[in-house]
């Protein structure tokens, strides 16, 4: 019985890296895929008027949507592949974290009029 | 005393829900910092797991509702178009700052730089959560992983700060407003 108990309280404590692996990398992927929908629709007016799905919020509605739906697919995607897997984590959180980076730079409005 | 409804969704927007998100986002960074920080052999209790999961089930909520009452409410009220011939741009936020060479940049720095990078916010915190609640106290075993999570909120909370920074400056040159007038009191005159 005290064993039940104790595997119900711990049912986290062996779970492999590839989940969280999984969430970290498609947060990386979704942040760029942001800052690259963003960068792309402001240089292309024919991208620009593609992603308007909204009219009154303009492009911004399609950016976002694109964003997150690529997001959760990466995610889905990557879970159902790494979430029994321990993976090299060191590469995808490195990874992941310059997805971030390039996102965070692509979004400040002087660099992105660069392209 | 009295607003308009645009002026008030502004500040469910900022002073509501941004806001209390840049609130807790210090609270987490240092919650994480502090679980992760204790020593290997410590146990985390059942109690700090729970906390720590809807502190950040809350920060996401918390960011989503920023994003979208931002991108879907207040946006479209901001870049609204003048019908032509106006001459008075108060109504017309984004035309008004376009109109001055003083306050343009305002607009295409601080909103276009705005508009985008908070997205990144909700983005990280429910990633934050997701993983909380699927390791819970046994992060402390992942430090790889933790440590990632850990730059990820700070990422949220700077793209956050400067959300919320440009948000308030936007405000005070070219506020949101019009809609309905909603009465609070009544002054009496001097």
């Amino acid at each position: 019985m005290n064993q039940k108990v104790s595997a119900i309280t711990d049912s986290h404590a062996d779970v492999p890296n590839g989940s969280g692996a999984a969430a970290l990398l498609a947060a990386g992927i979704g942040c760029f895929a942001l800052a690259v929908l963003a960068v792309a629709g402001d240089a292309s007016p024919f991208l620009k008027c593609l992603l308007i799905f909204y009219r009154p919020t303009g492009p911004l509605s399609g950016v976002t949507t694109v964003t997150l739906l690529v997001w959760l697919a990466c995610w889905a995607i990557l879970e159902q592949c790494w979430r029994k897997r321990t993976v090299a984590l060191g590469r995808v959180s490195t990874i992941a974290l310059a997805l971030l980076g390039m996102s965070l730079l692509l979004t400040f409005p002087p660099i992105a009029d660069l392209f | 005393m009295e607003f308009t409804t645009r002026g008030l969704w502004t500040l469910i927007h900022g002073m509501g829900f941004g806001a209390l998100y840049l609130l807790a986002c210090s609270g987490a960074l240092v919650e994480l910092t502090r679980l992760s920080r204790r020593d290997a052999d410590a146990p985390i209790s059942r109690s700090d797991e729970i906390f720590l999961t809807a502190y950040l089930i809350t920060m996401a909520a918390l960011a989503w509702a920023t994003v979208l009452t931002g991108t879907y409410i207040i946006y479209p009220w901001y870049r609204a178009v003048a019908p032509p011939g106006t001459t008075n741009l108060a109504a017309f936020p984004q035309l008004l700052l376009k109109s001055s060479p003083a306050t343009i940049a305002w607009h295409s720095i601080g909103m276009e730089w705005k508009e985008h990078v908070g997205w990144l916010t909700p983005i990280a915190t429910t990633m934050a959560a997701a993983i909380q609640i699927r390791y819970g106290r046994h992060l402390k075993n992942h430090p790889q992983l933790r440590a990632a999570v850990l730059c990820f909120v700070l990422a949220a909370f700077f793209a956050a700060g400067i959300a919320g920074f440009f948000g308030a400056m936007l405000d005070k040159h070219a506020p949101v407003e019009g809609g309905s007038l909603i009465r609070l009191s009544h002054g009496e005159s001097q």
